[in-house]
């Protein structure tokens, strides 16, 4: 960001070029350790150059962050039917029938619990505080329950899903949830149509103002 | 100690802190000589009348001592899925956790690490992708730390229990720590790779099974953020992220990513599992907010907390405690020892640093009355604890993320501690 800075100090004072380039370079040295307690000495920061380059099929092989915008969505798709069948298999036992059962972190359901008129929801609450926040409830973006499905699902055998598979599962954690009908097959295209109902609530975060 | 000595400095019987600084201990050497028995050997404990054994190539706690431990938190399921084990916060001192007391959270258990075959990998909006092993950066020029790490959860009990529970320090407060961390400037590693001008956010990602992953602002990243390889002397335990893990002093536990292995340089957030749901707040108009990343001003009186009992009716004692705030230094620490009527400056020990548990203390003589206790923390910023009811106005009754409100501990007259709302 400081060379066009540079250029048109090298244009117009060719001769000054040297001492100015030298001078620039000093203050750079400084300004990079300037908000960090400073190590036990000063050196170049172009010098240490010890990191070795990443090529991109192996950026490829380990890029499996999903965004909102589809970056990184792979082709693929995937019917409710399908992720039901897979869900009962390899889900249900953690997540309960409905996804709202537990003992593992709720799909479904709305932030409250299963609803805010839950008559057992403060025996709920005191039993497994931390887990009553549920995917359909709080999850701004269907991309993330395919990203995180692929990455960590099932708990005890993490990344042996196909991308076929997970987008079952997803359409069907969107099916139960009432996101989708019990028809849906959901692939690249569709997924990143889904609007998530906590998508309208989320707000900016005035305190620490990154979003 | 002579009365003259003994200044109040509020009433429920808070002396002023600088008793001791002023007067000093005058310990009494007057011990009586007793009558010499057949050998001296008679008058002294067994461990001074036999050699001890050798020492160990690893030290560890005297077995009396040995029941100071972690234990797993009861209220999450039983299984690695998403385990909580708080630091027993009440038997420390200082300001500084023992790594194997470090509270530990993890979401899919804790992965064995080769560290040969562990790469740092940069990629996404930079000019050269590059990856990194461990052995390239124990060579990088490297800081060193005195921070406090806490899990935005810590003390959510009393954030959404509608009556207070019966929980001591540790079930409450554990899930903070203090350590001295060291490791890379992440911001030599990010220009080294160049950024390009488009890049804002940096998705940073775990080697664990669920590849645990946070979106990052650049910001943090270029400003005091490090690749952290050590804590407390030695190199990261693997609860801690052996090999390596993101560390980001003054910010809620989850983002300090373990097992760090991949950054991917973007220009947004990716809504992440742990951003999109648990790790989000709340309000109380039911709007989400996330991304709230600093752990605000806080403290906590350890000495005496909840389930201790005190061992004397009436006396004098110490209450001390630990202050931090993800905003600064602590600047001070105030204490109340009659249920917030009247409140005394505590002494705060050195060094007070930024983004650090920072030890406060003052004597109390107990007047065997039953009481309540509670301390609150101001920071260098200005930012000062809340009332548990000024916090709980702000979220919704069951969010539970970054609870900061004044502490109450109640005595009653037997000297039993108890957890209880102000």
């Amino acid at each position: 960001m400081f060379m066009p800075k540079l250029q048109s100090l090298l244009i117009r004072q060719k001769y000054m070029a040297c001492f100015f380039l030298l001078l620039f370079l000093s203050t750079l040295t400084v300004n990079v350790f300037a908000d960090q307690p400073e190590p036990a000495f000063k050196i170049d920061l172009g010098k240490i150059n010890l990191g070795q380059p990443l090529s991109l099929s192996e950026i490829e092989k380990y890029s499996i962050t999903v965004s909102p915008d589809g970056k990184h969505l792979p082709k693929g798709q995937g019917s409710v039917a399908n992720g039901r069948e897979l869900y009962n298999n390899q889900c249900k036992m953690c997540h309960g029938e409905s996804g709202i059962e537990g003992p593992a972190a709720r799909l479904a359901g709305t932030n409250g619990w299963i609803s805010f008129s839950d008559p057992l929801r403060i025996l709920r609450i005191k039993e497994y505080p931390v887990l009553l926040i549920s995917v359909g409830g709080m999850w701004p973006y269907a991309s993330s329950i395919f990203d995180y499905i692929r990455r960590a699902m099932p708990h005890y055998a993490p990344k042996s899903l196909s991308n076929d598979q997970v987008y079952a599962l997803t359409a069907y954690l969107l099916y139960l949830n009432e996101l989708v009908d019990e028809k849906t097959i959901l692939d690249q295209r569709s997924l990143l149509k889904i609007k998530m109902p906590s998508h309208i609530e989320s707000v900016k975060n005035k305190n620490n103002d990154h979003h | 100690m002579k009365d003259k000595f003994l200044k109040p400095a509020a009433s429920g019987g808070l002396l002023d802190r600088r008793t001791f600084l002023l007067s000093g201990l005058a310990l009494s050497s007057a011990y009586p000589l007793t009558a010499i028995a057949q050998t001296v050997g008679t008058n002294f404990p067994q461990w001074m009348k036999t050699p001890g054994r050798d020492a160990s190539a690893y030290g560890g706690p005297s077995s009396h001592e040995a029941h100071i431990q972690r234990h797993l938190e009861k209220n999450t399921p039983e299984t690695a899925i998403f385990s909580i084990w708080p630091t027993p916060l009440a038997n420390q001192r200082g300001i500084i956790t023992p790594s194997g007391l470090h509270f530990t959270v993890s979401h899919n258990g804790i992965p064995n690490i080769d560290p040969e075959k562990h790469q740092l990998m940069i990629h996404g909006l930079v000019d050269k992708p590059l990856k990194f092993d461990v052995e390239t950066l124990l060579r990088y020029p490297m800081v060193s730390n005195i921070h406090f790490l806490e899990c935005a959860g810590n003390t959510a009990p009393n954030a959404v229990s509608f009556t207070a529970l019966d929980q001591d320090c540790q079930a409450l407060f554990g899930q903070i720590s203090g350590s001295e961390w060291v490791g890379v400037p992440l911001k030599y590693l990010l220009q080294e790779a160049g950024l390009k001008p488009s890049a804002k956010w940096v998705i940073v990602e775990g080697a664990d099974g669920g590849s645990h992953a946070r979106s990052i602002p650049l910001e943090k990243l270029l400003d005091d953020a490090i690749i952290a390889l050590y804590q407390n002397g030695e190199r990261l335990r693997p609860e801690q992220g052996y090999p390596m893990r993101l560390f980001l002093p003054g910010w809620e536990g989850n983002a300090n990513v373990k097992w760090v292995h991949r950054l991917e340089v973007t220009d947004k957030p990716a809504f992440t599992k742990d951003e999109s749901g648990l790790y989000s707040d709340i309000l109380s108009d039911g709007k989400i907010q996330r991304f709230s990343f600093h752990m605000d001003v806080k403290s906590v009186i350890t000495n005496p907390s909840g389930k201790q009992v005190l061992p004397e009716k009436k006396g004098f004692y110490e209450i001390s405690g630990l202050a931090w705030s993800g905003h600064g230094k602590i600047k001070q620490v105030e204490v109340s020892a009659d249920g917030g009527l009247t409140w005394a400056k505590a002494h705060l020990d050195q060094p007070v640093l930024s983004k650090s548990l920072t030890r406060f203390h003052i004597p109390w003589q107990w007047q065997g009355e039953a009481t309540t206790i509670l301390s609150r923390a101001t920071d260098e910023q200005g930012n000062r604890q809340p009332t548990r009811e000024q916090w709980r106005e702000k979220y919704a009754s069951y969010s539970f993320n970054h609870y900061n409100a004044i502490q109450a501990w109640h005595i009653d007259q037997e000297g039993v501690v108890r957890n209880v709302y102000a």
